[in-house]
């Protein structure tokens, strides 16, 4: 008899802590994104309607990378009057993104930005049961007549930081700490490679795949790696700051991305590709707004659009390189998107983008190759 | 590879083997005492998060590894509770506790991921981090990996000189002759598994505070797992254990700066070695299967009560 009261013991114990993990997971959500909204349907009905804006990210905020950057992006929408916005982080990408963003629909936010891209169908999903919302999807391809997606040149930036990467070289041998073998990755490694060849045309950039995103002991080590095999400048693709730490650490420089990395390695950073979403976004709540927003769009904007950018350079980085990646910042700016622009050898030496030809989206977004000076290789 | 590349791929293989072996060491004394516990990736993580956050408040890296420590001895209370007093099944609270673990972490870590802390620094030792070759792999690394030098002796030393030692080994082997000559089995498996507990949680404490010093969830990255298998791999001895937890340490240092160094392998297969390795490990001590490969014998048993 006591041996059965156990037994039951032992699983009502283990039942508690499957409702409690549970729990823990809804609660973090509805605290920021539902909590606030039932008050309000009662409260403002007769008053002029706010409008409401609402952000699904991937991953946490915290105080550095991609999702932070969107949130920097949101707080810009925030300030704007008459405007209210909420966010919903670290949403799993599959049906748990479906949750949350049909949960905002119900709300009626008036526009929704899902920033990933595993976003992409559950945010197609929910559009067709709000068609009076408007959708927007980072990254994705897919759209519907009121859903757009958006997305950046982030080689533009690439390019740039290049540039400096190659010219503060001494020993000719950059690494880059790479994310997945997707065409977004590969295609900032070329872009990066193709301005470091720029400055320095017998420089190498050594790729190592961590297949992560977000994985700072991995991505250290990763960079501490490529220290070793001789680079003495580090470029990355992940969220972490685990490769700009390893560059700090070893005194060696480092170009970091999404957004300024530099409070992580004060003394390596020299600049970093980073994204600016507060004018886009602004402008695309606006259009909803006033009704000039439209379905069904893709947009897919640079540094004419001030989408991307490079963050201040470290002041390590002398004049002369300065006034050379302002020069080729500037005429980025005017919408003179060069790149890509050939000619441009793959890794085995063979012309793949003819002299004068600018590869079309398509084939940028479908990139699969690496440009000649890159070590390493893809599958 | 040249010499200088050598000599670094075995400084990050002794950096990255370090936190299994604190891990594989604690595993090993809790299955000495016939209790199997599959929550040390949990465990792992969770002791993480508390070393980073005593660490982040106190401003005292010694004060965040004793937190690390507790943080594993009282997630081994909970199991040792399930298992010892409970009756309950060892697999299932094991793999409660590694669920439980990762599901903590991500609820109390996530506001923390990206802040850092001081942590523990590489402490050249001197003279000994100037000799040539052995310096600079063993000798110029943070204190944590000097502990982890001497504790596979006192672990030898504690199984077999010391009464305590010898009489969880005992409890492991056959609890119902060993209270028979008047041991108390639970109060020991209760200090195998707690104690064990401890040591894991020093292992995630090395993750949060020498191995890197920027909080994020997830540390653990399945080290847990491998330190499990670690202890079958080595037989339930301290000494095979280093060679195991040097072994995959320098499997995971080595793809690294075989990608680094530029080759035709596929990043994919490099990226899976330590895994496969796990497997083939299994394997191998499965088919050499004599008596002294075997653990210990009441391993998994529950103790039941007489009458």
């Amino acid at each position: 008899m006591q041996k059965a009261w156990k037994v039951v013991f032992t699983v009502l114990m283990l039942a508690a802590f499957a409702v409690a993990l549970a729990g823990c997971g809804d609660k973090a959500e509805e605290e920021k994104a539902e909590a606030p909204a039932v008050e309000q349907e009662q409260a403002e009905a007769p008053e002029a309607k706010t409008f409401k804006a609402g952000f699904v990210y991937v991953s946490p905020i915290g105080d550095a990378g991609y999702s932070y950057s969107h949130d920097l992006g949101r707080q810009y929408v925030d300030k704007m009057d008459g405007v209210e916005t909420s966010f919903a982080e670290n949403v799993a990408e599959g049906p748990d993104s479906e949750r949350v963003i049909r949960n905002m629909a119900r709300k009626g936010f008036d526009v929704i930005f899902a920033t990933s891209f595993g976003f992409m169908d559950p945010m197609i999903k929910v559009a067709s049961e709000y068609p009076d919302l408007k959708f927007m999807h980072c990254s994705g391809f897919k759209t519907a007549d009121n859903a757009s997606n958006y997305f950046g040149r982030m080689y533009q930036a690439r390019y740039l930081t290049g540039l400096v990467a190659g010219s503060m070289t001494s020993s000719g041998q950059i690494g880059y700490v790479a994310a997945m073998q997707i065409p977004e990755v590969i295609r900032g490694i070329n872009a990066f490679t193709l301005g470091v060849r720029e400055a320095n045309p017998d420089a190498q950039v050594r790729v190592v795949w961590t297949n992560t995103w977000y994985d700072p002991v991995l991505e250290k080590d990763a960079a501490i790696s490529l220290l070793d095999a001789g680079c003495d400048v580090i470029a990355q693709h992940q969220d972490s700051p685990g490769p700009q730490e390893a560059a700090e650490e070893r005194g060696a420089y480092s170009v970091g991305y999404n957004s300024d990395m530099t409070a992580f390695a004060p003394k390596a950073h020299l600049t970093a590709a980073i994204w600016n979403w507060g004018p886009f976004y602004k402008e695309t709540v606006e259009q909803v707004r006033d009704g000039s927003w439209k379905g069904g769009e893709s947009h897919w904007m640079g540094m004419e659009k001030d989408i991307v950018d490079i963050a201040p350079f470290g002041s390590m980085v002398p004049e002369d390189v300065r006034e050379l990646v302002e020069a080729k910042k500037a005429e980025l700016h005017q919408g003179n998107d060069f790149v890509f622009t050939g000619p441009i050898k793959d890794q085995a030496g063979e012309v793949v983008i003819a002299e004068g030809e600018t590869p079309s989206d398509a084939e940028l977004l479908g990139m699969k190759f690496f440009v000649e000076g890159v070590v390493g290789n893809i599958d | 590879m040249s010499f200088e590349l050598i000599i670094a791929l075995l400084a990050a293989t002794v950096h990255s083997g370090t936190p299994i072996l604190f891990a594989t060491l604690g595993e090993m004394l809790t299955e000495k005492g016939g209790v199997l516990n599959l929550g040390v990736e949990g465990m792992m993580s969770v002791s993480a998060f508390a070393a980073f956050m005593i660490c982040l408040t106190t401003g005292s890296a010694w004060l965040g590894l004793l937190a690390g420590g507790v943080a594993g001895l009282l997630m081994g209370g909970v199991h040792a509770f399930v298992t010892v007093n409970c009756l309950g099944n060892q697999v299932v609270s094991g793999l409660a506790l590694t669920i439980l673990g990762g599901g903590l972490t991500e609820f109390m870590g996530t506001p923390y991921i990206g802040t850092s802390t001081e942590g523990f620094r590489p402490l050249m030792l001197p003279l000994l981090s100037d000799l040539p070759v052995l310096g600079p792999i063993f000798f110029r690394h943070s204190i944590l990996v000097y502990i982890s030098y001497i504790l596979p002796f006192l672990f030898w030393f504690f199984m077999r000189r010391t009464r305590l030692g010898l009489a969880i080994t005992a409890v492991g082997e056959m609890p119902a002759a060993a209270a028979a000559v008047g041991l108390k089995p639970r109060r020991l498996r209760w200090f195998a598994v707690t104690a064990g507990g401890f040591l894991v949680g020093l292992s995630g404490a090395y993750l949060s505070l020498a191995y890197t010093h920027l909080w994020t969830t997830g540390l653990s990255g399945g080290r847990g797992w491998i330190a499990v298998a670690l202890v079958i791999f080595a037989f339930w001895r301290p000494f095979r254990a280093v060679v195991g937890a040097y072994l995959f340490g320098g499997v995971m240092a080595f793809q690294l700066r075989l990608q680094a160094s530029g080759t035709d392998i596929a990043p994919q297969f490099l990226l899976m070695l330590p895994y496969a390795l796990t497997v083939l490990v299994l394997v191998l001590s499965a088919w050499r299967g004599t008596r002294r490969s075997q653990g210990p014998g009441a391993l998994g048993v529950n103790i039941e009560p007489e009458g």
